[in-house]
């Protein structure tokens, strides 16, 4: 056990409700003024399997769900098998003993074996199986001297008013399990600091949705697709409430398409994805950058290719998110590296898709999408930047692709009187006349291809001015730069601390979460002086390596892959340091 | 459709003239949707023509009114997005029959089940044109084409049949060789509140050679002549399936009464999209529920 934190993982099968009893337990512990972070371990299956969840907090804020865990609640006897080896020094496994074996000679020292009847004591509360989770809470609430009366308050949040019965089994049920550590005088001598702070605890993917909403989204098409599929779900939720459409379309094609639509008609539209609806998406998504329609695309990373690993993480997608769509068009690209930053990002992909009327890439993967974490609460008070809009006084000057220094034309909603055109996804004039047929290859029209196409293209320029390059975090000169993007943020910061603390080295941390357009100048500056260099990323061949390479012509000295489908554990860098560095 | 507002008759031809054939039937069809949206009184700034990709994609050119020349297959979920952001447009999605019935036949099917209050005119030549002569899902069998030298091997689609099948709620066929009975048409299904299918035979006069202008017409005949009622769906399902000698054009089925999307669309309740101030001016609860 590390001071100042705790991890409890709870393990099960698919159907036991394993997320769901994390989800409260997350809940008490943020309700209490920790710091959490969670990872949720599943399959593709509805019944059966091997899930479970991890929540860690701490005193301190937290950038990832941590390692091994210090305390394990066994549901099924898997967990005890696959887990309980790996329980921390002095932590505790709480099991039922009618129902589950600990391997009790390959425990760890100091490991406490709570046995309770969680079966048992829940009978007396409900019916339902689940409710056994509910008493294991209970128990891990009293082992960390948490005040009782905060699960209590997440149970009235969670349930609401109206089920009173289901609130009180609950808690019942819980009070069963925290009075049984209690009498048993079992305690894990572990004390952590309740300062009661209040902070959100969201996903990625849900900080997404509120970054939209606080953004002014309000149009959302989606197909269901692991691990972007909570993004549809809460924003479903809130639509009635906030006047927000959002539309299940029959496939991604029709989602990428109707946000094409609806950002054509002059609302903000955003559509969500992974890998595989992403690919769907491509020939929408360049319509929508050579249409000038701005929209916001979502792309939840999962593991690749193909169907891949559909409830493991990846950072695979970059090549595909940089070489989507045929021909060249100018995209943005941001890679948010926590759930802070989800919301931060959306908001600022909504206004910049407005700005340069294109489409902007949102990347996370599924440990950012899917894991919890605390946030300081959102201010929804955001920066809403709608563009250039053309002058409905001057419909005679208008002309809807008109070439300009800054690459963006002044645009027009439908409905607005003088100002009709044609927004196609042929080549065209300024005026939006179309060069792809009887007017291709004449004089005139290959030079107005080629200043509409520069005139696309320079936008680029101002995205680049208008997003902030990579940040350089911990010493100024290092013996070892890791280099990172989007979420790999939390475990690199986490590995580079625990070095400083082992071992007399300086490591610091490039991370990047404005990916294209790429700040080739920034980085060229910050990596000149850099004594060595590491690129961490999750996949197989570093594509972000290779991008940064083509950008500036710097090449990484070593790299850490992962694609096992697991992310990214702070030990895993901290082992590939001390070889690169020679540490012993 | 929207209503019309300001009750005058604009009119809604282009400066660019149409790059089809001489003779092509989609001729009839443009004629036909100015005369009308002109009738309707509808304001051009306030009507948006949606296409795909083809040669009768192209259609949005011609006409003065706001437009989206979009993507192959495309259309109506380009035209889904814009009417849901903007309930107080009329929406026109129009194409041919490769890029509805065929590459975009899984939007026109899930199109139809949520009878959104737009027309779809599509320019049914039975062949692809614009990619200079292969089958299409409405050619018929044995029909030789460049992608079938030894004749089609497959069934045709019948767009009839599949609407009624998918709930469309106003369902149409016209001929472009009777531009009187076209025009009739389009301006009901423009009219109609819920999802309108024109379906309209529309001759290739370059790739076609078997289903020309003298194929049809000694073959069809207005349902509205023949005292078909609209309502009667059975009805209907007997005319759809009607194809030889005798081919049926005009409304096949209109369906009353029935709930167009926006009118269920719970977001709508906070006004429309477009209309919407933007942000969140409230956050309490969602703060709140996050905690």
């Amino acid at each position: 056990m590390r001071k100042g934190e705790i991890s409890f993982r709870i393990g099960g099968a698919a159907g036991d409700g394993v997320a769901s009893s994390a989800e409260t337990l997350s809940r008490v512990c943020s309700r209490s003024g920790l710091h959490a972070s969670t990872y949720s371990f599943y399959q593709s299956v509805i019944r059966g399997g091997h899930v479970w969840t991890q929540v860690r907090a701490g005193e301190k804020s937290l950038g990832c769900f941590g390692e091994d865990a210090d305390v394990l609640i066994c549901l099924n006897q898997d967990t005890a098998d696959y887990h309980a080896k790996n329980v921390t020094e002095n932590g505790a496994i709480i099991y039922d003993p009618n129902a589950v074996e600990v391997p009790k000679a390959e425990l760890r020292n100091g490991v406490k074996t709570v046995e309770i009847p969680l079966l048992e004591l829940a009978r007396t509360f409900s019916t339902a199986q689940i409710m056994k989770n509910t008493v294991a809470i209970g128990a891990a609430v009293s082992l960390l001297n948490m005040d009782f009366d905060i699960f209590v308050s997440v149970m009235k949040s969670q349930f609401g008013a109206k089920k009173q019965d289901v609130i009180d089994a609950n808690v019942g049920a819980a009070k069963a399990g925290h009075d049984f550590i209690m009498k048993n005088n079992i305690s894990l001598g572990h004390s952590l600091k309740f300062t009661m702070q209040r902070r959100m605890l969201v996903t990625g993917n849900e900080a997404i949705a509120m970054g939209a909403l606080a953004a002014g989204v309000k149009f959302h098409a989606q197909y269901p697709m692991t691990p972007s599929s909570s993004i549809l779900h809460y924003l479903a939720a809130h639509g009635a409430k906030y006047g927000v459409v959002v539309k299940q379309s029959e496939d991604e094609i029709a989602s990428i398409n109707m946000a094409v639509g609806a950002g054509f008609g002059g609302v903000r539209a955003m559509t969500a994805t992974s890998g595989g609806g992403f690919s769907l998406m491509v020939e929408g998504l360049g319509l929508a950058g050579m249409l000038e329609v701005p929209l916001v695309a979502v792309l939840a990373q999962r593991g690749g290719p193909s169907t891949g690993m559909p409830t493991k993480t990846e950072q695979g997608d970059l090549n595909l998110a940089m070489g989507a769509g045929q021909g060249d068009w100018p995209r943005g690209i941001i890679a948010p590296r926590n759930q802070q930053e989800c919301f931060d990002a959306t908001v600022k992909a909504f206004n910049l898709a407005e700005i340069y009327q294109t489409p902007i890439i949102v990347m996370t993967d599924l440990i950012l999408s899917e894991s919890y974490s605390t946030v300081e609460t959102f201010d929804f008070n955001v920066p809403i930047i709608r563009g250039l809009r053309a002058d409905e006084t001057k419909p005679d000057e208008f002309k809807r692709y008109l070439v300009t220094e800054s690459g963006v034309s002044p645009r027009s909603i439908p409905g607005q009187k003088g100002l009709v055109h044609i927004a196609g996804s042929d080549e065209h004039l300024e005026d939006g006349t179309l060069i792809s047929d009887v007017l291709s290859g004449l004089p005139s029209s290959i030079e107005g291809r080629i200043k509409m196409h520069d005139k696309r293209m320079r936008k680029l320029k101002g995205m680049l001015k208008d997003t902030p390059g990579p940040e350089l975090w911990g010493p100024d000169r290092a013996d070892l730069t890791l280099v990172s993007w989007g979420a790999t943020q939390g475990p690199a910061r986490e590995a580079i601390e625990r070095v400083a603390g082992e071992h007399n080295v300086k490591v610091n941390s490039l991370e990047y979460c404005y990916i294209f357009p790429f700040h080739s100048d920034e980085t060229a500056a910050l990596l000149k002086d850099a004594s060595m260099t590491m690129a961490v990323e999750g996949n197989y061949t570093g594509q972000f390596a290779r991008l940064l390479r083509a950008e500036t012509g710097i090449g990484m000295d070593h790299h850490l892959h992962k694609y096992d489908g697991e992310p990214f554990e702070p030990r895993h860098i901290v082992r590939k340091i001390e070889e690169v560095l020679k540490l012993g | 459709m929207a209503e019309a507002i300001d009750g005058q008759a604009y009119d809604f031809k282009s400066g660019t003239k149409p790059t089809w054939c001489p003779g092509c039937g989609d001729y009839a069809v443009l004629n036909a949707l100015h005369k009308t949206l002109t009738n309707l009184k509808l304001e051009p700034w306030r009507v948006a023509v949606i296409s795909g990709i083809g040669c009768s994609s192209n259609l949005p050119h011609f006409l003065t009114a706001y437009g989206v020349h979009g993507i192959h297959g495309r259309a109506l979920p380009i035209a889904t997005g814009l009417k849901l952001a903007n309930p107080e447009l009329t929406v026109i999605g129009a194409g041919g029959d490769g890029d509805g019935y065929g590459i975009g036949a899984g939007h026109f099917v899930h199109t139809m089940r949520r009878n959104l209050d737009i027309t779809y005119i599509v320019m049914d030549n039975q062949i692809y044109g614009l990619t200079t002569g292969q089958a299409s899902p409405t050619s018929m069998m044995k029909m030789k084409t460049k992608s079938t030298p030894e004749g089609v091997i497959e069934n045709p689609i019948n767009p009839i049949a599949l609407a009624l099948a998918s709930g469309a709620t106003f369902i149409s066929r016209g001929f472009s060789g009777d531009a009187k009975g076209l025009a009739e048409i389009m301006e009901a299904a423009v009219r109609h509140k819920g999802f309108s299918l024109v379906d309209v035979l529309s001759p290739c006069v370059t790739y076609n050679k078997n289903n020309t202008y003298d194929y049809f017409r000694p073959k069809v005949y207005n349902l509205q002549k023949e005292n078909h009622d609209v309502k009667d769906i059975e009805a209907a399902w007997k005319k759809a399936l009607e194809w030889g000698d005798r081919i049926p054009t005009g409304i096949f089925y209109e369906a009353e009464g029935v709930p167009t999307y926006e009118e269920l669309e719970p977001a709508y309740k906070q006004g429309p999209p477009l209309k919407q101030r933007l942000g969140i001016a409230d956050p309490k609860d969602l703060i709140e529920e996050a905690m």
